[in-house]
């Protein structure tokens, strides 16, 4: 394979000022994840330490393998979004290995508002369960949660996407043959009880764990009944006489050694169909890409440079090196897994988005899981182009990447603005896994851009009834645009309402694409059907 | 006159079983073995020509039956037999009978054996003989004139002795003059009143003893010869623990005259083959105690500083060949030591040790080291036989020289699934005493606090080798978990990974009691370890297939190697061993279940008694169970008052360490 080479030039000013930037960046983000991962804070810690039971995050360790990787997902989630704190939205999701298998994690965090659904809350677990299914990832609930959070009930009760999606995800992934094993080791009331009732096995841990649908309140309210909570609803009532669980635990660790037990009988496989070889690392230092990354979004960059430092050996072949330019693809490996990358490296002209569409179609033909590099203002504009059928052009590569049932993963790298990001497997082309670095930016169009078009339209506006708009007052009405794009094109603002999966270290890139490269391999390959092109 | 010898028999196991084998089929034999049902996958059946099984597992039904082990003779067509040492080998009743099937027994004749099989006719005889014996008064008079004179005779110190007695009874030393007349009073009361007997008699006490014995070889031609001296004063409980040749401060003249008094009380028996007579020392002075009609344990000391190859000479001599060497021929070069490794517990009172050899990596046979062993890896160390698993011997220029490989050779030596007095024999070669050669029979005893120092707590060392070991171990399992299917997949191929975060786990052990936790940071190329008491250390390392780690611990490089069984971790390092049990909270802990009134088997064993039965009241120190094992009787008494709940094992039954035996419930 050919190997790209290294172009990178160490000792420029620029290099130095893009590396110091973004290594910033990182270590921001860093910093607010380690806060995140703090919960609830320590009174609530304290609290929950002191009845027995493991933080959450310990519970996932526990469960985990010993040294397995953990792929979180979301960790911004709600970030910054509710008046109050609400540290990734109450729960923690992502993919570990458990007796060897890839499972996917869903785990309550009981310290941050006891655990209650928020509307972000219910999105991320929808999100953490439509991953399992579409990868085949048992599912194991670490259930620790008082339920919908009710002055929220508004958006998180009624809706399709709502509360009752998580039970109905459930019935269907089990129903497809993914475990879902649910460990209760907190309460689980109300419609919460469904996650244990509706699971293919479950644990409660003894003095710990309750199940109901009515707690002791609400049934001396409605019957006059008195009766404790662990009469009502603990371990010892669901796994000698109501059948609700299966398994008595101790305590939080033996809960998790039998949920351990449990999948490893479940008898899965991986059936992939790849040509796997042994990893080689990339020749170059995947932390050269903080340098590489223009800290000017205007400043263009070889993507090439970044794709050396993400693939085993470096090694690229292009396909169609000297046609569509702005658009780089080709193959590779990451982790030893064969890939198709696509990746901007410019506007996309109709000869970009061409090959792209045969690109996407040779990776779907050879069942080649594809990975999109995403840095892109857009399409090209202007007569010439909108002549040239340059809206037909990008569709046949909108409608490619829409149907590719190929493992789809995307990585925005820059900037994610307009039908950039459809063309490019924007959220809305169900790619497995999309993440973002610190450095990059979503929105319809850049904020400068925006600010202009809205700008130019109001000037007309006034100019056209004979008015004057003065310089000063332009720059008045553009600024607060500007910063609105800012902020709402922000990668914090997209990851906390879960437009992506994750803010990622540029340096870590690789590693992210290989776990969830692995991960998708526990489903079975799906053979591509795509739509009518127009040619 | 000679006859053929094409087919050995040896009736024996173990090391010594594969040791004459070797032997026999350098010399062109074949090799026939025996074995008990115990034994029917061991060394000794796996290294014969052919094995035929001679009975059930303890050794009165199989190894020590004669007619069993004749008819495997026959069968096989074996024109002799090696009887090896223990079992039949002083057998005088098995040596005529073999004589009798027309087999040849690689052993002395059984009058030989006759003549040394009763101590005081042996004695007498020797004396005879011209052969030294322990000064003394075994006269029928008892005035206590005459046996205070005797005394004086003899030389003080002195020990009286009950005529009829044994067991110490009636035993008193007496250091000078003035104190023997009431010494003699007491004793002749104590003898008096144990054996309803108060004859004594006065032999010379030795406060230092020494025992060295001499290794002895007779043709049926009249030739008698030594090839010197053994010192094997390193005893505990009369037991040999540390044997070497020759003996320390041993002069040519006086080393001659011991040959010479050894190959007398040979000739006096009319001995032939080999043979060891046992001298006990003290100063210039030695004394005959008793021959030995076999060949010893320790013979392999006497092989490497004489070049020759004994159980050759026995089969040579068996043929009726001369002798190979004259006496002025026998070689004496350098120095060797052999030890050997029992599995046995040194803070347990040496308690035997039965079960499984998990794992068993003994010094490797360069030159100057010799292993003996008749068990591998996975073999077990059964109730039925000696306890010993290996010998070493070490050969070197000099005495310094054999015991630096000695050390060297024990720092090598690893056995995880039952204790063993591996360390013990370490620190006897580490006492100075030993290094300088202060050797009496003593010398365990007196430093006993320098050679068994008790349990130690696990040190940081150990705590780092087996967190490393077990994270090094999750890690090679965690690469393996999806061989087949995703051979190279990251989730096995990245230990510790997170997303924009670092990781770490935690690690519990139990060492007895104690709980000790570790955290395990992941960093890159290894880990950060918190050890108690807020230490902590950086580690990296690889393990090879077998087990071996190369560890760095904050940089200093060592090899070490980690051993599970179950939940106990073994750590081998720096010649040392230490065991650890990795505690999993994810495995429901049984701890809670009270151990109160439980009262359990000391070892392993077979019931020989039930003193009680479900519902008896018993008061604190009755016996209620007793467990025997290795020979020896273990009475489990009740620890307190109480009634019987249940028995849970009858006469008869084998019963495994920590098993419980019978429910003791408070009295009303």
């Amino acid at each position: 394979m050919a190997i790209i080479e290294d172009a990178v030039d160490r000792r420029s000013d620029t290099y130095a000022r893009n590396r110091e930037a973004l290594a910033a960046s990182v270590s921001e983000l860093r910093g607010h994840v380690e806060r995140i991962a703090e919960g609830g804070g320590a009174v609530a810690r304290e609290r929950h330490l002191k009845r027995g039971k493991l933080l959450p995050r310990d519970r996932i360790r526990t469960l985990l393998d010993t040294g397995s990787p953990f792929l979180e997902l979301s960790q911004l989630a709600a970030f910054g979004m509710y008046d109050d704190d609400v540290p990734a939205a109450g729960i923690i999701t992502g993919i570990g290995r458990v007796s060897g298998r890839e499972c996917m994690i869903v785990a309550n965090d009981a310290t941050v508002k006891g655990g209650t659904y928020f509307p972000v809350t219910v999105k991320k677990h929808l999100r953490a369960q439509a991953i399992a299914r579409e990868n085949h990832l048992p599912c194991l609930y670490l259930v620790d949660s008082g339920g919908a959070n009710l002055p929220n009930q508004d958006e998180v009760f009624p809706d399709r996407e709502h509360f009752g999606r998580i039970f109905f995800n459930q019935a269907n992934m089990s129903a497809e043959g993914i475990a879902q094993i649910a460990v209760v080791m907190g309460s689980c009331t109300a419609g919460g009880a469904y996650v244990p009732a509706m699971a293919d096995q479950s644990i409660m841990v003894k003095n710990q764990a309750t199940i109901f649908l009515g707690g002791p309140p609400l049934v001396k309210a409605a019957t006059g009944e008195v009766v404790t909570a662990e009469e009502l609803g603990g371990a010892d009532v669901h796994t000698r006489v109501s059948g609700v669980a299966d398994h008595m635990a101790e305590n939080d660790a033996h809960a998790l050694g039998i949920a351990r037990t449990i999948v490893g009988n479940l008898n899965t496989s991986k059936a992939h169909g790849l040509d796997i070889t042994p990893p080689r690392a990339p020749l170059y230092d995947a932390e050269e890409i903080y340098g590489i990354v223009s800290q000017d979004p205007k400043k263009p960059f070889d993507v090439r440079q970044i794709i050396a430092r993400i693939v085993d050996g470096s090694e690229f072949d292009e396909f169609k090196p000297l046609y569509g330019q702005t658009l780089v693809t080709g193959f590779a490996r990451i982790f030893g897994y064969p890939v198709g990358i696509i990746a901007n490296n410019g506007i996309l002209f109709s000869e970009s988005a061409l090959k792209g569409a045969h690109f996407v179609e040779l990776c779907c033909q050879r069942n080649i899981p594809l990975v999109f590099l995403q840095n892109i203002t857009g399409f090209m504009v202007g007569r010439k182009y909108e002549s040239g059928g340059i809206a037909k052009d990008g569709a046949k590569l909108v409608n490619a990447v829409s149907c590719a049932s190929v493992p789809k993963f995307t990585v925005v790298i820059g900037n994610s603005f307009g039908a950039g990001n459809y063309g490019m497997c924007g959220r809305a082309y169900d790619p497995r896994f999309l993440w973002m670095w610190p450095n990059s930016r979503i929105s319809v169009m850049g904020g400068e851009q925006a600010a202009n078009v809205l700008a130019q339209v109001k000037r007309d506006g006034i100019e056209g009834k004979g008015g004057t708009w003065s310089a000063d007052e332009e720059n008045a009405f553009k600024a607060p645009i500007q910063a609105q794009y800012e902020r709402q094109g922000h990668p914090y603002y997209s990851s906390a309402r879960l437009w992506d999966d994750g803010v990622i270290d540029p340096a870590d890139t690789r590693m992210v694409l290989a776990l969830a490269l692995s991960a998708t391999l526990n489903a079975p390959t799906r053979e591509t059907r795509f739509g009518v092109f127009r040619m | 006159m000679t006859r053929p010898i094409r087919t050995l028999l040896i009736a024996n196991r173990g090391e010594i079983a594969v040791r004459v084998m070797r032997t026999a089929r350098d010399m062109g034999l074949k090799t026939v073995a025996v074995y008990s049902e115990a034994d029917a996958r061991a060394l000794h059946v796996e290294s014969a020509d052919e094995a035929y099984p001679i009975g059930r597992a303890p050794a009165r039904e199989s190894y020590l039956r004669i007619d069993a082990i004749l008819d495997a003779a026959r069968k096989a067509g074996a024109d002799a037999i090696h009887p090896g040492y223990g079992f039949l080998s002083e057998n005088a009743e098995f040596a005529d009978a073999c004589e009798k099937a027309g087999i040849a027994f690689v052993g002395p004749p059984a009058s030989a054996i006759r003549a040394m099989g009763s101590k005081s006719a042996a004695k007498a005889l020797m004396e005879k003989a011209g052969v030294p014996l322990v000064p003394g008064y075994h006269g029928e008079d008892q005035d206590p004139a005459l046996l205070a004179r005797e005394a004086d005779r003899i030389g003080y110190p002195v020990l009286i002795k009950a005529s009829a007695g044994g067991g110490g009874k009636g035993m008193k030393v007496v250091r000078e003059a003035g104190e023997f007349a009431e010494a003699l009073a007491s004793a002749q009361r104590e003898a008096k009143n144990a054996f309803g007997d108060d004859r004594v008699l006065i032999e010379k006490y030795l406060t230092k003893p020494r025992h060295i014995e001499v290794q002895v070889f007779a043709d049926s031609h009249g030739n008698c010869v030594y090839l010197h001296e053994r010192d094997c004063s390193i005893q505990r409980r009369h037991q040999k623990v540390v044997e070497e040749a020759p003996a320390p401060g041993m002069s040519p003249e006086r080393r001659a005259r011991m040959g010479q008094a050894a190959v007398d009380a040979a000739k006096a028996v009319g001995y032939v083959g080999a043979g060891t007579v046992e001298f006990i020392a003290e100063g210039d002075g030695f004394f005959f105690m008793e021959m030995n009609t076999r060949l010893q344990v320790e013979h392999p000391v006497t092989e490497a500083i004489t070049g020759q190859d004994l159980v050759e000479w026995q089969i040579r001599v068996a043929r009726g060949e001369k002798l190979p060497l004259s006496q002025a021929d026998i070689p004496l070069e350098g120095h060797a030591f052999e030890v050997r490794l029992y599995a046995e517990d040194p803070d347990k009172d040496f308690l035997p040790q039965v079960g499984r050899l998990d794992h068993l990596l003994l010094p490797a046979a360069i030159p100057g080291v010799r292993v003996d062993s008749g068990v591998r890896a996975g073999d077990s160390v059964s109730i039925h036989y000696d306890p010993m698993i290996a010998k070493i011997i070490t050969y070197g220029a000099d005495r310094a020289e054999a015991a630096g490989r000695m050390s060297a050779a024990l720092a090598a030596t690893e056995v995880v699934g039952l204790p063993t007095n591996r360390a013990f024999l370490q620190a006897i070669f580490a006492t100075p005493a030993f290094a300088a050669a202060e050797l009496d029979t003593g010398f365990i005893e007196r430093h006993r606090a320098e050679l068994l120092p008790g349990p130690a707590p696990a040190s940081a060392r150990d705590l780092t080798l087996a967190s490393l070991f077990l994270l090094l171990d999750e890690a090679r399992a965690s690469a393996a978990a999806a061989e087949a299917q995703d051979p190279f997949s990251p989730w096995g191929l990245a230990p510790g990974w997170r997303l924009n975060r670092s990781a770490f786990v935690d690690l519990t052990f139990a060492a007895g009691a104690e709980r000790i936790a570790v955290r395990a940071h992941y960093v890159p190329g290894g880990f950060r370890l918190d050890l108690p008491e807020g230490a902590s250390v950086h580690v990296e390392g690889a393990m090879a297939a077998d087990g071996t780690l190369e560890a760095r611990l904050d940089g200093v490089r060592m090899r070490a190697r980690v051993v599970r069984a179950g939940q106990r971790l073994t750590v081998f390092a720096a010649g040392a061993e230490a065991s650890l049990d990795h505690v999993d909270p994810r495995l429901a802990s049984i701890e809670a279940t009270g151990t109160a009134g439980r009262l359990v088997a000391p070892m392993p064993g077979t019931i020989t008694r039930v003193a009680v039965g479900a519902g008896d009241k018993v008061r604190k120190g009755d016996a209620l169970v007793v467990v025997e094992a290795m020979k020896m009787e273990h009475t489990v008494a009740a620890p307190r008052d109480g009634i019987v709940g249940s028995v849970r094992f009858a006469v008869g039954d084998l019963v495994d360490e920590g098993a419980e035996l019978l429910i003791l419930e408070d009295a009303e």
